[in-house]
């Protein structure tokens, strides 16, 4: 097992060096090189090459990649340009709303869509089944965003049931911060449930039909049985699976999801450090973002061999 | 699989016509997205409403006879709007998808085919999944600015691994096949190999994925709009249109609603064409609905 997890890590390092590698070009893409703007638009000529030398951008590119690089094996992102507050420090004071509102819209994700594509696929082709497949289409058709402005819309303004917009934190006030998460969390989950329903369904359909849940049949299991037990657990590994490539999804949806509600998190720190021009906020947290789909699919490789014995590296 | 494909290579303007005869779910939605295409294509026949009239006095009208979508903060007919920024959408979704398959399935040939290049490519691929695409395509069009191929090159960015990666799993399960060796054997050189003797074989699960990828390149440009570095707002498309709703939303929740409207159902036929065609197409990923049916 250790020396799965070793081995894991290793393969992740060349990931992240591209990751790296295009995050420097896409820097470099600007027009006009990165100390205009980092200088600022009042700057003199002389400021502009101050701010160049001091930024190590009259060195050749190579070099600049290269000590780039040795910055990141030291753990530094860089920091703002706007604040000079480091990068790491920036995600630290946002990632809390983030990490809420993604937890939340897992959970929501587990603990309905799995359910939800395993009935689909227990009665295939009945209406429950037609029923959760015509939910996921729309599910993956609605943009995020006006799904939630839908839920404001409605159960905001109209019912009055959840406030409008803004964050709560859990430990501060735990009912207030979850009448503000309800809206975030559902608008967060319903892309990555469509998807996990449709995943889970196909799945378990594929067990369904294998000779040990005929088996498990015959020894006159009850059906509930059959698929909570049998059927389930074998068809754990594909779910997984988009679990962890969904988790882009997730990324991509936290963005949106806290633009709509107004949320002080990492996904909104990145949208206005772009607006604003940050560049070097930008880099360290698009870095920071694929730190984590990679850490996160590492560990899914890890539970792959604790769910299913058979798999070994 | 391989059969499929060639069957597909053959005579594919017929062979799609076949499918979409025989597949309901084919038809409707196909359907559906042509109904689409045209009202934007001849959006100018269907309503005379001119979608830059800007009238301060009629701002934020709801939905009525004289504004069937009611209009947006500048007083402009969200109909027209709708209507016409359809054709910058569908245009950007269209060549977003497109430019994917072929670049993708270029790299996709290459990297499945010499194995040297595999390591190195699939982990170039990895490292470009890992990136989120929404981030990446803003960061990008903020950078450069917006156009028509800023966006389109920001929105393919993030959808050519997963082409590649379809692609090569599929030269990989034929270029052993017999008929590849048999190729390389007579000497054809490797482009050709590929192009004539592997490359058939992709073209039936690429026809699926290009169609899902329209369908996301949409939804990413009604992403971008909303993020505030979409179309600048002289041409109207789904996703600016979305974007200068949302200021007014509360008192104007049709500037959201209408196009969102559009949009969603654009984005579902296509995505129903998709599971249609891969249910049709490709049978190793629809056996799962065989095996109990």
């Amino acid at each position: 097992m250790l020396r799965l997890i070793a081995l894991r890590i290793v393969s992740a390092v060349p990931v992240m060096l591209v990751v790296a590698t295009i995050v420097f070009l896409l820097l470099r893409l600007s027009p006009g090189d990165p100390a205009t703007i980092l200088a600022g638009d009042m700057a003199g000529p002389d400021a502009v090459a101050r701010m160049r030398v001091e930024l190590g951008l009259d060195r050749p590119l190579l070099i600049q990649y290269f000590a780039w690089l040795g910055e990141l094996a030291q753990g530094h992102l860089g920091q703002s340009i706007l604040s000079k507050v480091p990068v790491l420090a920036l995600i630290r004071d946002r990632i809390e709303p983030t990490l809420v509102l993604a937890g939340a819209a897992i959970l929501i994700t587990v603990l309905v869509a799995v359910p939800l594509g395993a009935i689909a696929a227990w009665r295939h082709n009945s209406w429950v089944d037609r029923a959760v497949m015509t939910l996921s289409v729309i599910g993956f058709s609605v943009p995020a965003f006006v799904i939630g402005y839908l839920l404001i819309l409605f159960l905001s303004i109209r019912a009055d049931l959840f406030p409008v917009q803004g964050y709560v934190s859990p430990f501060v006030d735990p009912i207030a911060a979850l009448r503000h998460l309800v809206l975030p969390s559902l608008t967060l989950a319903l892309v990555f449930m469509a998807l996990i329903a449709r995943v889970t369904r196909s799945s378990v359909l594929e067990v369904l039909g294998q000779d040990f849940v005929r088996t498990a049949r015959a020894k006159g299991n009850r059906e509930g049985r059959i698929l909570w037990r049998h059927a389930l657990p074998n068809a754990a590994v594909p779910i997984i699976t988009v679990i962890g490539l969904g988790i882009a999804m997730l990324i991509s949806g936290v963005v949106v999801t806290e633009s709509v509600f107004n949320l002080p998190g990492v996904g909104r720190l990145t949208i206005d450090a772009i607006l604003a021009r940050d560049y070097p906020v930008v880099q360290g947290l698009i870095l920071f973002f694929a730190l984590i789909y990679v850490g996160v699919n590492l560990l899914i490789d890890v539970a792959y061999v604790i769910v299913d014995p058979r798999i070994r590296y | 699989m391989s059969e499929i494909g060639q069957a597909a290579g053959r005579g594919r303007r017929v062979f799609l016509l076949d499918l979409a005869l025989e597949n309901r779910a084919i038809l409707i939605s196909g359907a559906v997205l042509l109904t689409i295409v045209c009202i934007s294509a001849f959006a100018g026949l269907l309503t005379t409403a001119d979608p830059f009239q800007i009238r301060p006095r009629l701002r934020l009208r709801p939905p009525g006879p004289d504004f069937w979508f009611g209009t947006d903060a500048l007083g402009r007919d969200v109909f027209a709007l709708v209507l016409h920024g359809g054709k910058l959408s569908l245009l950007v979704g269209f060549l977003a998808a497109v430019c994917g398959a072929v670049i993708g399935t270029a790299l996709g040939l290459v990297t499945g085919y010499f194995r040297w290049l595999d390591t190195v490519m699939m982990r170039v691929m990895d490292g470009i999944m890992a990136i989120p695409g929404i981030l990446f395509a803003v960061a990008l069009v903020s950078l450069v600015g917006p156009s028509l191929w800023s966006i389109v090159a920001a929105i393919t960015f993030s959808e050519i691994p997963r082409v590649t990666r379809l692609v090569r799993s599929v030269v990989l399960s034929v270029r052993d096949e017999p008929y590849v060796r048999a190729a390389e054997g007579i000497g054809l050189p490797s482009a050709l190999v590929l192009v004539r003797h592997i490359l058939p074989s992709c073209i039936a699960p690429l026809i699926v994925q290009t169609t899902y990828m329209f369908a996301a390149a949409i939804l990413a440009e009604a992403v971008l709009g909303f993020l505030g570095v979409g179309f600048p707002p002289d041409i109207p498309s789904w996703g600016n249109v979305l974007a200068e709703g949302r200021a007014v939303f509360q008192r104007a929740p049709w500037t959201i609603i209408a196009p969102g409207l559009f949009l969603a159902l654009t984005v579902m036929a296509v995505n129903i064409l998709g599971d249609g065609l891969r249910d049709r197409l490709d049978p190793r990923l629809s056996r799962a609905t065989k095996v109990s049916a």
